[in-house]
């Protein structure tokens, strides 16, 4: 593997030896904990672990929820109340499994606008981005399909407006609502495959996972100042950099302790909070709950569908250009996809050829106004499709478009950045001091 | 650091039930009934389930079923409490349904559920406490369920106190004026009114205590194991803060000797 020059595995022992001569698994395991990180990580860095984890949570519980789990529209609903009510624990492996899901996405946002902010995602660090980009929508689909699984009315119109986003293609789009949903509307077919491809996801993310991680151990760890560790030679790259394990391991672990302690409160303390109390009433397609809202982590990509209204001029010119083809039911779909296209296009869009956001005076302001954007999205998400909201709406899709495609490529142009480090040692050093005058450790 | 991170945590935290809150609208009035199984160390209170369970069955058991409750819950600790000859006698002298192999209804047995029932096109109280929210504000945005609980046993509660004695006819059908309904005018009549029910103990049985008792009782029903969860919430957190707090001074340890004094 190319990339930070550090020690790598010998084999000592005979057995050893006989081992890495046959499949050099140990190696890899050594060359991937040891990996040369760069040991001016702040504290934004620990959301790799915690997604680690939780994954590993999801995956764990999901596969003892499914022993007892049916998934049929008579007996899914039944079948989730007698998880909560006569499997040992039962209740509080359901509560894992859904207060998991919005660990997880709390999780990936702050790693998302991380790496958003200290530019993670600019060369040579593409591939690790895109490939994270693909784990992020893989895990919305994932999410999407687990809230159909309890049969509960969010559940079932939950399922059946956002299967109706593809029925918003033009020509094919009623055909493939239809082969998606395996009939003409949200029924027995829907849930098993749903349920099927619930069970599927997770497996295709951890194999993400690993893709993930090996193209960022490939480059090298981006740093709180974006300054590239120097890898002349070993001796030069230590003084960057300190070994994952133990220094980041343990480091990282402090983080997800904390992170837990919250967690475990809310699932101890108010496991509903972040749930919907109308999923405790059964499926019923004969009455339409008064507010569909999807999760509070769709919400902001909700707000934007729903922020292009045949009112809006975009769209009345979208649909006079191509003769009605893109109506506004599906410019919404094309915005919303779009959101997430755009920032999966990030490393292309941004043109500054400084990748931390700390030394970007400019950058910094239009950045945090991006963050309070993803709040206003959030909750206008969840807000009934009326005035003011739909207004608000539409100027915070506005805005996450405008920084994308405008500010991000204009702004590495006019941006006249601050002095960087010259090393990773000098970034260290100015925070902690050096180590020779240090008090060691008795 | 941790302050920052702090912060971004609580404010995607305090964000997040924003999906929570919208099933209300409309001004509804739900009081906040002090119940004594709020806030993380509150439990039920056992007297409270057995009146709520009397009134359940004198009163609410007419139109509205419990499919999802088990009858031997019943004799669940952390909740009813009931001995096992309790249970099987409560079952019954209740309860019949209605045995395949019999052919015919039978005496319910405590492995039997609560029957349903739909006679009136009532629905089902097995969740009704966590199927409704009774707070959403502010902004819509269910912050303050934070610090009131979600609200759904002060839902049900605030409904059978809501009543204001109006009445109008729709449709063919009687709707009832009531301020904790969402559109104000529900079709179930006035259920409970004062005395209606004589508990044994002679704890006092006006229209506003016989509401809390059975809303405490539907919110065991739609959560019974919630002191257990509530038990193994607090010792997950007293553990995973002594683990975080070794981690920590693992760590500062660990580093110790790569960092030094500032200049």
């Amino acid at each position: 593997m190319a990339g930070i020059p550090h020690d790598h595995y010998e084999p000592k022992t005979g057995a050893e030896k006989w081992l890495h001569s046959r499949l050099p698994i140990v190696g890899l395991i050594y060359d991937t904990i040891m990996i040369p990180t760069p040991k001016n990580l702040n504290w934004w860095w620990i959301w790799g672990i915690v997604l680690a984890f939780c994954l590993a949570l999801q995956i764990v519980t999901g596969i003892i929820l499914v022993m007892h789990y049916t998934p049929h529209v008579d007996m899914a609903f039944a079948s989730v109340e007698h998880i909560m009510r006569n499997v040992n624990g039962g209740y509080m492996l359901r509560y894992l499994h859904a207060n998991g899901a919005s660990l997880f996405f709390v999780a990936v946002y702050i790693h998302i606008f991380r790496g958003l902010f200290y530019g993670s995602y600019k060369a040579p660090r593409e591939i690790t981005w895109i490939v994270g980009m693909l784990i992020y929508l893989c895990m919305m689909g994932t999410a999407f399909m687990g809230y159909v699984l309890p049969w509960g009315q969010m559940s079932f119109w939950g399922a059946t407006v956002i299967t109706g986003l593809f029925g918003a293609i033009p020509f094919v789009g009623e055909a493939i609502q239809t082969w998606l949903l395996g009939g003409p509307a949200v029924d027995n077919a829907t849930l098993n495959r749903f349920f099927s491809l619930h069970y599927l996801l997770p497996f295709v993310i951890a194999a993400l996972v690993v893709v993930h991680i090996w193209a960022f151990h490939t480059t090298g760890n981006n740093n709180p100042t974006g300054v590239e560790v120097r890898r002349g030679s070993k001796a030069e790259a230590e003084k960057d950099t300190l070994p994952f394990w133990p220094y980041f391991v343990i480091k990282d672990l402090v983080g997800l302790a904390i992170v837990l302690v919250v967690f475990w409160a809310i699932v101890g303390f108010m496991p509903n909070y972040l749930g919907h109390p109308d999923n405790y009433i059964e499926a019923n397609p004969l009455v339409t709950p008064a507010h569909i809202v999807p999760e509070w982590y769709f919400l902001p990509f909700y707000a934007i569908l729903r922020a292009f209204t045949s009112e809006v001029w975009v769209v009345q010119i979208a649909s006079f250009v191509t003769g009605g083809i893109i109506d506004a039911k599906f410019f919404g779909v094309l915005a919303m996809f779009g959101a997430i296209l755009a920032m999966a296009l990030a490393p292309w869009l941004d043109t500054s050829s400084v990748r931390s956001g700390k030394y970007r005076p400019m950058f910094k302001w239009w950045f945090y106004l991006l963050i309070i954007d993803f709040f206003a999205l959030m909750w206008l998400g969840a807000m009934p499709a009326e005035e003011p909201y739909a207004s608000f709406s539409l100027i915070a899709s506005a805005y996450w478009f405008g920084y994308f495609f405008v500010i991000l490529p204009i702004l590495g142009v006019i941006e006249k950045p601050l002095p960087q480090p010259a090393t990773i040692e000098e970034d260290f050093n100015a925070h902690y001091g050096t180590a020779s005058d240090a008090t060691p450790a008795e | 650091m941790f302050k920052k991170l702090a912060i971004g945590a609580a404010f995607a935290l305090a964000l997040a039930p924003v999906a929570s809150f919208a099933a209300g609208g409309g001004e509804q009035h739900i009081e906040d009934f002090q119940f004594s199984f709020e806030g993380p160390f509150g439990t039920y209170d056992q007297n409270q389930l057995q009146r709520g369970l009397q009134v359940y069955t004198e009163v609410c058991a007419a139109c509205h079923g419990l499919k999802y409750v088990p009858l031997r819950t019943l004799g669940d600790e952390g909740g009813i409490g009931w001995t096992d000859d309790q249970v099987r006698a409560y079952a019954s002298e209740t309860f019949t349904v209605y045995d395949p192999e019999l052919e015919d209804d039978r005496p319910a047995i405590p492995t039997d559920h609560f029957p349903a029932n739909t006679a009136a096109g009532a629905p089902d109280l097995s969740m009704m406490a966590k199927a409704r929210a009774g707070f959403h504000g502010p902004y819509g945005l269910g912050i303050n369920q934070l610090f009131k609980g979600i609200g759904g046993a002060e839902y049900i509660a605030s409904l059978l106190t809501g009543y204001t004695g109006e009445e109008k006819e729709e449709a063919g059908s009687i709707l009832y004026e009531n301020t904790a309904f969402p559109g104000g005018w529900i079709s179930m009549a006035p259920p409970l009114s004062d005395e209606q029910v004589e508990f044994a103990d002679g704890h006092a049985n006006d229209l506003h205590h016989m509401a809390a008792d059975v809303s405490a009782f539907l919110m065991w029903a739609a959560e019974p194991k919630m002191m257990a969860r509530k038990q193994a919430g607090l010792v997950g957190v007293i553990f995973l803060t002594i683990l975080a707090s070794m981690l920590y001074l693992t760590n500062k340890r660990l580093w110790a000797p790569h960092k030094g004094k500032k200049h």
